[in-house]
């Protein structure tokens, strides 16, 4: 990998150069969603209300699920689910 | 504008691929990062988004990653409207001289409310009266926040802020909201609206019907900010739907001028006893905490009363502008 040029050698509109999809945002987090899937009713609102696209659809599995490289734990989701179907927990805390 | 509406369902919106990556550095819970996913969802074809300074601007764009999975310029905190004007311009010039396919662009400038009601002011008003091609989006988190919290001319009587700190002295903002949409529409746009990420439907309708318009249009998003509003991350979505069950922040669009409620507020003037307190919404929020004191609860009283104002007034330029 080249090495990463400083300020000073950048031209003067700099050109970000690597997707922040390579930048993992997922140990931010405290809390942690924990989706049971029998309560789902696979609504989709978690997934369009997530600030970081964490939660997809999976069709060939028919769903919903979460990638916790980049889940910060916000909670959003689990406020929200109309099916009470996510509780947010500390990881630790699980047996 | 397209006399069919786009019509679209979760699975649709989900099926898209986000435009706004993950990997961006937002705090958890942060409403305009919602707001800049959503946004996206809405575009049809070639687009260039151009955006000033805020943290919406920083989180996606720190050396050498970009979250932004199409052609995104940064612009300084005053101009994201002027870069928008000169996008615009260079692109009618270039397909003019066959330097690219004669195909449509479409043009986004993306602003936080204080590069919009404040620094960005002269920009959007000048862009706007030159007729300029382009949707201005502000997302407004009311208060410059990627500075650290800052009032803003969008930060709301009685919030505290670093600058309008709540004390002895003074409790919290002491003047009111301008009512940008206003002025915006004053400068006769074909196309303005209110939206908030909880409407998720009505938000990504209003940024495709904004696109749609040949000329400027203008879309104000009420964005719940936890660390600005200090309020808890995973009642962003709440507070969105509270600001609009409150009458706080109704949802509205207006065509050539002529405005209608859009269905959340709708349903909340068609039956009134469905509307909110102020107090539902503004307790819970840190910023607001000082006015459930007994001294100050007579400001919560008057953010009630102004607030059942501001929707009266809303109600009859409704009625008066589409009889
Ligand atoms: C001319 C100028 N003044 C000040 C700043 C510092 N600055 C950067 S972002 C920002 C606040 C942005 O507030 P807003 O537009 O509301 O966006 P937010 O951070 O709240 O999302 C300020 C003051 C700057 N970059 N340029
Ligand atoms: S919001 Fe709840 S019910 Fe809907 S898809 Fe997400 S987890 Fe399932
Ligand atoms: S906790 Fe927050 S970041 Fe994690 S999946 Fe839920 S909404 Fe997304
Ligand atoms: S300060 Fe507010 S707007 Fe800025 S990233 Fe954090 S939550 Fe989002
Ligand atoms: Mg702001």
């Amino acid at each position: 990998m080249s090495k990463e040029k400083n300020w000073k050698e950048i031209s003067l509109a700099a050109v970000p150069s690597k997707s922040s999809v390579s930048f993992l945002t997922g140990d931010w987090k405290t809390y942690m969603p924990n989706h049971a899937l029998e309560k789902c009713v696979k609504c989709l609102t978690c997934a369009i209300l997530c600030p970081e696209g964490a939660i997809r659809f999976n069709p060939e599995h028919g769903q919903v699920e979460f990638n916790f490289s980049f889940c910060k734990g916000c909670g959003i989701c689990a406020n929200e689910c109309p099916a009470k179907a996510i509780a947010m927990k500390i990881p630790e805390e699980e047996e | 504008m397209s006399t069919q509406e786009w019509k679209f369902t979760a699975k649709d919106i989900i099926a898209k691929p986000d435009l706004f990556l993950p990997g961006h550095r937002a705090c958890a819970g942060c409403g305009p990062a919602t707001v800049l996913r959503l946004i996206l969802k809405a575009t049809r074809g070639p687009t260039i988004v151009t955006q000033a300074t805020g943290c919406m601007e920083i989180v996606g764009s720190i050396y050498p990653y970009t979250s932004w999975a199409l052609p995104w310029i940064h612009t300084a905190f005053e101009n994201a409207a002027a870069n928008a004007s000169g996008i615009e311009a260079a692109l009618k010039i270039m397909r003019k001289k066959g330097k690219i396919k004669d195909e449509h662009v479409d043009v986004i400038a993306l602003a936080g409310d204080g590069g919009t009601y404040d620094i960005g002011l002269q920009a959007l008003s000048g862009a706007v009266e030159r007729g300029h091609d382009f949707l201005f989006i502000l997302y407004d988190n009311e208060g410059y926040m990627n500075t650290g919290i800052q009032r803003s001319s969008s930060t709301p009587i009685g919030a505290s802020t670093t600058t309008s700190p709540a004390g002895t002295a003074i409790p919290g903002k002491l003047e009111k909201k301008k009512p940008i949409t206003e002025i915006m529409l004053a400068h006769d746009l074909e196309y303005a609206a209110t939206a908030t990420p909880y409407y998720w439907k009505d938000l990504i309708t209003k940024v495709r019907k904004g696109l749609e318009v040949k000329g400027p249009a203008f879309l104000h998003v009420f964005a719940p900010c936890p660390r600005g509003w200090r309020s808890e991350p995973s009642k962003t979505m709440e507070y969105s739907k509270l600001a609009v069950e409150s009458c706080v922040f109704p949802i509205w669009e207006a065509i050539n001028g002529k405005r209608q409620l859009s269905t959340p507020s709708k349903v909340i003037s068609l039956a009134p006893q469905k509307k909110k307190p102020v107090k539902a919404y503004l307790e819970g929020q840190g910023r607001f905490r000082h006015l459930f004191t007994p001294k100050n609860t007579h400001i919560v009283d008057e953010i009630q009363q102004a607030t059942d104002e501001r929707w009266q007034k809303l109600l009859q330029q409704c009625t008066s502008t589409n009889p």
